[in-house]
């Protein structure tokens, strides 16, 4: 029986306990091989990762600022809208309130699949960047969770606060930032945390556009190597380091900001 | 209007929203320099509200406040220039827990008198010295006692060097055996001539330091006068059953 050329490959060099053991340390040799090692397969991994983290790393900066505004907006407004004197100013707070609402309420509302398709496809079809699409579409899906989770942050900062600012001579905007964000940032750093680990979890689905990050390299792989398991399996546990790797470094940050407490 | 009054309250009204109650209800009242007024009253007789309208932390439904002459409730009054000289002691500290009692101390100076780090500390250690604090400096507010946080608090607003201090129930929130030594700091200040406005349950207080004492009832000035006539005397039957009780 005439033998692939990838069997041909494996036997040129696999090990010999590996060859001569049990059939199924054999068969899951000759998986592994196809998996990750023939045709330098190993490296389609290593360039979705790569993908996958820039991705994740400038969508969470640009949620992050996005959020921080829409966050500052929206409580600016419901703090104060009632004692501004009309002009431009309560006009612009007024105007960007609404559309904060309004970008909460349909990002949040809608799969990010259809999201990212929708940048990708429609929005920016006249660019063929698919990363810069793909942090388009996951920074602005991320920023409406967490503007949610800082607007908490910042509504859960005892009132009497912001009175001890103004009271000094503070302005709005100057206590907000010397005085209220740094305790409601502390607060919240867990939920944070949490938005990026989802965030580092959801751009599996940048494959829809055709973005080769983690989760389309091993699909990629599956279906020239034609192995489902070790791939998928590959990229499981790849997820989970790093996850379990950010939320280690995490819990150093959070304890460190604790103890300055202390 | 004579040279030595600090802020001149006029008629201030205050209505709270979906309160048919009037919190202030035609409020007037003029705070001269040196002088510590005392204003007592029953809860929800308007006396913090007062209080807290003489620095606009509460906007006055309608109402003038003068202070050193100006109109700080006019729109185009820069509001946060004059509560730099207008120092706030609020019943809950309100210490900003993410920073030492220095940097809670220095921090305004710095951004707002543009202090340099190095005077603003000096100024700090120095206040802290005074009300007996210097050695919890690099502490955090929730490392210290009800009483050691009021008068962090008030040096705290000191370090503004304000040229009014308003006290909203200092007390209120302390511990009974920590009272005294928050009174005692403010006692000093006000010997050291400091003008001073007090919402305050302590009667004793308010008899052996306050120039002046104001009885709130309703939104209203019930009754004012120098304390021992006051508390000695009362005229109005409202002062009357209230002194009875707290007495």
């Amino acid at each position: 029986m005439p033998i692939s050329e990838t069997m041909q490959a494996w036997l040129d060099c696999a090990p010999e306990w590996i060859l001569n053991g049990p059939e199924w340390l054999a068969d899951f040799g000759y998986q592994f091989f196809k998996s990750f090692i023939y045709d330098m397969r190993w490296y389609q991994y290593v360039e979705g990762l790569g993908n996958t983290l820039l991705l994740t790393f400038f969508a969470l900066i640009l949620g992050l600022v996005l959020g921080v505004m829409v966050a500052l907006i929206r409580v600016s407004w419901d703090n104060t809208h009632q004692e501004l004197n009309p002009g431009p100013g309560k006009f612009f707070l007024g105007l960007g309130n609404g559309i904060s609402k309004i970008y909460l309420t349909v990002i949040r509302g809608t799969p990010v699949v259809v999201q990212i398709m929708i940048i990708f496809f429609v929005i920016m079809a006249s660019s063929n960047n698919k990363l810069l699409a793909g942090i388009v579409a996951f920074g602005i899906n991320s920023g409406a969770y967490v503007a949610e989770i800082i607007r908490g942050g910042i509504q859960s900062i005892d009132r009497g606060q912001m009175e001890a600012g103004r009271s000094l001579g503070f302005g709005y905007v100057a206590t907000m930032r010397h005085i209220i964000l740094p305790q409601a940032f502390k607060n919240v750093l867990p939920s944070l945390v949490n938005e990026f680990i989802v965030l580092l979890k959801e751009t599996a689905v940048a494959g829809y556009v055709g973005l080769t990050d983690l989760t389309r390299a091993a699909n990629i792989v599956r279906g020239v190597a034609y192995v489902d398991f070790l791939p998928l399996l590959g990229v499981a546990v790849i997820y989970l380091i790093l996850v379990l790797f950010f939320t280690w470094i995490m819990g150093k940050l959070e304890r460190r900001l604790r103890n300055s407490e202390r | 209007m004579s040279d030595n009054v600090i802020i001149r309250a006029e008629g201030l009204q205050k209505y709270f929203k979906g309160n048919e109650i009037k919190a202030l209800d035609g409020v007037s009242a003029d705070i001269h320099k040196g002088e510590v007024v005392v204003v007592i009253g029953p809860s929800g007789s308007g006396k913090s509200t007062f209080l807290r309208c003489l620095n606009l932390l509460e906007v006055p439904t309608d109402g003038h406040i003068l202070f050193n002459g100006q109109d700080i409730t006019d729109k185009n009054a820069n509001i946060n220039l004059h509560r730099q000289k207008m120092g706030m002691v609020f019943q809950h500290f309100n210490l900003f827990p993410h920073k030492t009692i220095l940097q809670n101390m220095t921090l305004a100076p710095i951004q707002l008198l543009h202090k340099s780090k190095e005077e603003a500390e000096d100024k700090a250690m120095t206040l802290l010295q005074r009300v007996g604090l210097a050695d919890r400096a690099n502490a955090y507010p929730s490392q210290l006692s009800g009483g050691q946080k009021q008068r962090v608090a008030i040096v705290r607003a000191l370090a503004m060097e304000p040229e009014v201090m308003l006290f909203d129930e200092p007390t209120s929130a302390l511990d009974p055996e920590m009272v005294g030594e928050v009174l005692t700091v403010m006692k000093e200040l006000a010997q050291e001539g400091m003008t001073m406005v007090v919402v305050t349950h302590e009667m004793g207080f308010a008899r052996e330091v306050g120039s002046r004492v104001l009885f709130m009832d309703q939104g209203k000035i019930v009754e004012e006068g120098a304390p021992d006539a006051l508390f000695d005397t009362p005229q109005h039957p409202r002062l009357k059953e209230f002194l009875s009780k707290v007495l």
